[in-house]
Formats: structure tokens, C-alpha cells, sequence
């Protein structure tokens, strides 16, 4: 997930320069991402090749299967969106707010990233069950959290929150007060102000934010199973699916189940890249 | 429309930036707010804006009370230093903005908000360059766009916060220019701010003269120069000289010899002599045969018009700077009587004395008399 950048111009590899050593960085860049990245996501491509086209479709059409990309994906960007918006509101007060206990919170931020994820899973699960501090009043309005898509979409939310506050709070930052006082004697609303100058600057970083927060949101395993409840076609989680099958030494259905989300998910990124590029682009960076 | 400011203070955190500040401008004048960095110019400006409130006093817009309005009511047109474009929109884009965010019943349609833009675009010589984004123009460029974007909302009046500041010299100058050719014809009420008293002088109906928190002298700009109200004026708008002095008996005393200029009727105590570096006469002889000012010549400078020389003065180990005609050229260590032909005498206020702060010393002294003494 590397930023992408303008390509150069014609025929040239790269473009002249006067920062020595490309070779070298280029050389390690290469290997590196080829050690850690790229071996071991081919070993899945090479084994799910193995399968054979018919036999790869088979498993991948499973009903079961697609039920639970389904619901790994539908979450996920559920969730992301979710911390979008309320991301970027967390980091505004961070930003824009001095008061006591600002680093408190900023520190509060960065907890999901810390804790175990079953952790979490498990905290959320409690809490949430119909029995539970939030799932007891929820139930007695006729609405189910826990064991249900929409836990996963809360326990996703927990953990996709730091990406979004971290990636959109350092361009915040940068934003020129000037600016908005500017907005303002041209008698621009606050709201205008928000909607019409400052989010379209933002909006590469956002988008950064929710990339990251999707990305998480589809990998993540541990804090899901505990609230999801698992039950399939309704609220199985593919990774969950993946770990099923191998239980089951049923290796090739996890294989193409791996390979799917593998190929989705990289569609996903390189389609936010595409949108990233656009963005910057439109909004004048550079 | 006329701007009247009635007895405004600012404090910052318990910090007064600005004391009880009064001041009337009338209808379409181009005023210079001149100041040291912390006089408190850029804070009376922004009070006007409405992007800071006062602690106390009213700001009138014409006949109405503007402190009640907000920041987006008051309709002033503010150009910022750094420009404050907004770079995701074009050129196009950022000059009619302010029309395009009006509430629905009082926004001109889109395509009288094209052609106010395309038109302000063109008033500001920069056709052709409507599509550009902000980051595409140059620093120039860039407060054109910012002058224009101001005054598509037909402004009140016209902000304009230290708008060359950080435009190289000869943008600079040439915009000065621009500028002024442009509010003769646009008529807009115009205030500007800036701590280039070159700038000011050059520009300006009339320079507004501040110096921590307070307006020293309000005047056009000859009589800023001509007539300075106070010390701080006078070392702050062009050249001056200053010699510490101590009347006694009418006598002006420096380093304890008196020179040749009388202060009759003055009480005894010390003051600052102040004049301008071409406002000399000089005798190259010694001061055993004219009672001038002993002065040594430390180095003389040719500058095209005349001659700049250094000098150490007396034995207080004083120096200054004086302007000689060109024919004119004593060598450098030869000793001079040195006289100013028109000068001003500055006598420090009690209440300052109090607190001799480094800084603050340079300005404690209030004018007790302008004196212009014939040859």
C-alpha cells in the first residue's frame, strides 16, 4: 500500500538525480517487500493454482463461502465508513480543542492497537450480549448486537478507529487557520466552511483512513468470533471459514478461500489508490 | 462607506494589545496601519474584520454598530499576508466563492457569479489564468487572486493585512503601485497594514503610526514625516539621528559641554535630541573656533547623491550618521563641528522612568517642543 506517485515521463526507469544511491535503496526496497510480502501471499497463489481452475472455482462458489466474504466485506466497509465520519470528528476535538485531559484521550486513541484483540472481542461480546451492560437495554428495544452482523460491524469500528484518527489528525493539523478566516469574512458559514474548504483538503487523507480501516476491518479474526456468534451463512466471518476448514485438514477449500479474499482485497486497495491519485490531483497537492 | 473606531482595547491573556484605540476614516481613503512587529496594527485590523472582538469599545461601519455583527455579516473584503487561497479550487472558483456560499434568496445565479469572477479576474490582470489551481501562480499572482476574491463581495471595506509581505522587492513595488492605480479607480474604503514605513509613506492617504498598543500620530504622509508627534514617529518614519542631551539653565548640554542650540525656558533635566542626517551644517574646523558638535570622522560612504558620514561624537562615545552634499568630503579621522539646522527636542515621562526596560527606554520620551532654529 505504498503511495503512489506521478510515473515518470517516456522511457526513463527514473529520472535523473542528484540523491545518490537508488540503486541500493531500490535493490533492498525490492527484496525486502519481496521476502516479507510477496513469497509468502505467491505460496497462497501457488497453492491455490494447484487446484486447478474447475476444482478452484467449485470450492470458491461454495455457498457458504461467498456468504461469508459477503459478510466480511459488507461489514468491513460498513465499519470503515462509520469511522470516517466519527474519526474525523475525534480527530477535530484533538486537533482543534485545548482542554484538560487532551493527551489522555489521544493516548485512548491508540488502544485497540494495543490490546490482544480477543481481549476486546471478549469485553465487546459481554458488553453487547442480551445480558449485557448496552445489550440489555438494546434488547428491550427489540434490537440484537451481539451474535449478529451488526456486532461484527461494532467490534470493526473498535479496532478500525486508531487508522482513520491517525492518518486524518497530522493533515489537520497542517490545515492554515488563515484559511478558514478567510471562508469566514467571505461569509461562508461554519458549515459551508467544513463542507466547501476544509474536507475536500482532507479528503486524500480520509480516504487513506478508510483504506487502512477496510484493510484491518477484512483481516481482522480475534475480536470478531467472540460477538459474532459464527453462525454460518448469517454472521461467519471468512478468515473464521478459513480457520474451519483447516480444522477439517480440508486445506485446498482454505487455500481458494484465502486466494479469494487475497484477490479482493488487493481490487479494493488498488481501487482506493486509483481514487487517492484522482483526489490528490483534483485537490491540488503538488 | 466611512469606518469609525470608538475607544477599542484588546488584552490577549491579560496582555493589553491594545489601549483605548480611536480612530475615523472617511469614505473611500487608503489608510496605513505602521507599526513595529507587537504594535498592535494586524489586532486593530482584525478587530474590524470581526475576526477578533474587543474587550471594550464599538467599531462602526457607516451609521451601524459592527461589534454586533459577525465576522460573515460584516462584509469586509480581508487579504492575508500569506494569501489563504483555497488550493483545491481554481482561480475561477476561488473568486467566486464568497457569492457561491451567499444564502439561496440573496445569491446571484451561477452565471452572473461566472461573469462577476471572469470580470474581477480581468481587473486584476490575470485573464487567461482562470482554470489555474493556487499552486500553479506565482507568489504575485497568488494576493491578485486573493485582492479579486475579496472584492467580488463588494466589500465595505477593503482589508488588507501586510498583503506584500512576503512578495520579493520588485513584486513588491510594482504591486504598491498596482494597487494604488486600483483603488483610484475601484474607490473601495481601503485599510492596510504593513511595518514597511517606505510602504506606508509611498502608498497611503493617510498613516495611522502605532507603537505598543496605541496610536502615536494619525496625519497624511508629509506631515507624519515633517511634524512627528513623538520620538518613536520621528525614529520610525525615515532617518533621524538622536543624541541623548541634558538641559540646565536653558542650555543644551551633551556629554557636559553645551552646544550651540538653546532650550530657553525649558526646566533642567535630560532629553533626546533628534534630527535628521541631512538636516546638518558642518564646519570643517575645530570646535576651539566654532562651537558645533565635536564629531570624528569614523568612514565616509559615497552614495550618487551625496556623502554619508560616520561619526563618534564627544567623549560619551556616542556615534551618528549625517548626509553631506557632494562636494563635500572631509577625510576620514578629521574632526568636525557638527549642528542640526532643524531639530526636535524629546523630554522622557515621568511615569515611564518608573520602568527603564531596555526595550521600552528606546521610546520613553514624550515631545515638549518642535523647534526649528534658523541659521
Amino acid at each position: 500500500m505504498a503511495t503512489t506517485h506521478a510515473a515518470p515521463a517516456g522511457w526513463w526507469f527514473r529520472r535523473p538525480s542528484i540523491i545518490p544511491g537508488f540503486g541500493l535503496t531500490f535493490g533492498f526496497a525490492v527484496t525486502y517487500l519481496a521476502l516479507i510480502v510477496l513469497i509468502p501471499l505467491s505460496g497462497l497463489v501457488i497453492r491455490s493454482a494447484d487446484l486447478g481452475l474447475a476444482e478452484f472455482w467449485r470450492l470458491a462458489s461454495d455457498p457458504r463461502t461467498i456468504a461469508a466474504l459477503r459478510v466480511s466485506f459488507g461489514t468491513a466497509f460498513v465499519a470503515a465508513a462509520i469511522n470516517v465520519v466519527f474519526g474525523v470528528v475525534v480527530a477535530w476535538v484533538l486537533v482543534r480543542y485545548r482542554f484538560p485531559g487532551r493527551r489522555l484521550v489521544d493516548a485512548l486513541v491508540d488502544l485497540p492497537f494495543a490490546l490482544p484483540t480477543a481481549v476486546a472481542g471478549i469485553a465487546l461480546a459481554s458488553l453487547y450480549a442480551p445480558n449485557g451492560w448496552i445489550g440489555a437495554p438494546a434488547a428491550a428495544l427489540g434490537l440484537k448486537i451481539a451474535f449478529t452482523p451488526l456486532g461484527i460491524v461494532i467490534a470493526l469500528v473498535f479496532v478500525g478507529l486508531p487508522f482513520v484518527v491517525r492518518t486524518v489528525q497530522p493533515v489537520m493539523e497542517e490545515i492554515d487557520r488563515e484559511v478558514e478566516e478567510a471562508a469566514a469574512t467571505l461569509g461562508a458559514s461554519r458549515l459551508a466552511t467544513l463542507a466547501r474548504v476544509l474536507l475536500p483538503g482532507l479528503a486524500p487523507a480520509i480516504l487513506t483512513g478508510f483504506a487502512l480501516a477496510l484493510a484491518r476491518g477484512v483481516g481482522e479474526y480475534g475480536s470478531v468470533i467472540f460477538i459474532a456468534g459464527n453462525i454460518p451463512y448469517v454472521s461467519e466471518i471468512a478468515p473464521l471459514l478459513v480457520v474451519i476448514r483447516l480444522e477439517e485438514f480440508n486445506t485446498a477449500a482454505a487455500t481458494a478461500i484465502g486466494a479469494m479474499m487475497l484477490a479482493i482485497a488487493f481490487a479494493l486497495l488498488f481501487l482506493i489508490n486509483l481514487l487517492q491519485a484522482w483526489s490528490r490531483r483534483r485537490y491540488g497537492h503538488g | 462607506m466611512d469606518l469609525r473606531i470608538k475607544n477599542v482595547r484588546k488584552d490577549f491573556d491579560l496582555t493589553p494589545a491594545l489601549h483605548d484605540v480611536s480612530l475615523d476614516i472617511a469614505s473611500g481613503e487608503l489608510v496605513a496601519l505602521v507599526g513595529p512587529s507587537g504594535s498592535g496594527k494586524t489586532t486593530l485590523l482584525r478587530l474590524i474584520a470581526g475576526l477578533e472582538q474587543p474587550n471594550a469599545g464599538t467599531v462602526y461601519f457607516g451609521q451601524d454598530d459592527a461589534s454586533r455583527l459577525s465576522v460573515q455579516d460584516r462584509q469586509v473584503g480581508f487579504v492575508f499576508q500569506h494569501y489563504a487561497l483555497f488550493k483545491h479550487m481554481t482561480v475561477l472558483q476561488n473568486v467566486g466563492f464568497g457569492l457561491t456560499v451567499r444564502p439561496r434568496g440573496k445569491r446571484p445565479t451561477a452565471r452572473e457569479i461566472n461573469e462577476r469572477a471572469r470580470s474581477l479576474i480581468e481587473l486584476v490582470q490575470l485573464a487567461g489564468f482562470e482554470d489555474r489551481y493556487p499552486s500553479q501562480l506565482s507568489g504575485g499572482q497568488r494576493q491578485r487572486v486573493a485582492l479579486a476574491r475579496a472584492m467580488a463581495i463588494e466589500p465595505k471595506v477593503l482589508l488588507l493585512d501586510e498583503p506584500f509581505g512576503a512578495l520579493d522587492a520588485q513584486v513588491r513595488k510594482d504591486l504598491r503601485r498596482w494597487l494604488r492605480e486600483l483603488h483610484d479607480v475601484t474607490g473601495h474604503t481601503t485599510v492596510f497594514v504593513t511595518h514597511d514605513q517606505e510602504e506606508a509613506m509611498e502608498l497611503a492617504d493617510r498613516v495611522v503610526v502605532m507603537s505598543r498598543g496605541r496610536i502615536e500620530q494619525v496625519g497624511a504622509p508629509d506631515a507624519i514625516y515633517d511634524t512627528p508627534a513623538s520620538a518613536f514617529v520621528h525614529r520610525f518614519i525615515g532617518e533621524s539621528v538622536e543624541l541623548p542631551v541634558y538641559i540646565e539653565g536653558g542650555m543644551i548640554r551633551l556629554d557636559g559641554i553645551a552646544i550651540p542650540l538653546s532650550a530657553a525656558d525649558e526646566p533642567d533635566g535630560p532629553a533626546a535630541l533628534v534630527f535628521r542626517p541631512y538636516d546638518v551644517a558642518i564646519d570643517e574646523v575645530d570646535r576651539a573656533t566654532y562651537p558645533g558638535i565635536a564629531a570624528t570622522v569614523v568612514a565616509s560612504r559615497w552614495h550618487g547623491r551625496g556623502r554619508r558620514l560616520e561619526l563618534a561624537v564627544g567623549a560619551g562615545g556616542h556615534s551618528m550618521e549625517i548626509d553631506l552634499p557632494p562636494d563635500v568630503a572631509p577625510p576620514v579621522d578629521s574632526t568636525l563641528s557638527v549642528w542640526p539646522t532643524r531639530w526636535t527636542l524629546y523630554r522622557p515621562s515621568g511615569a515611564s522612568l518608573s520602568h527603564p526596560t531596555p526595550a521600552a527606554a528606546a521610546s520613553m520620551v514624550s515631545p515638549i517642543q518642535q523647534m526649528a532654529v534658523a541659521q
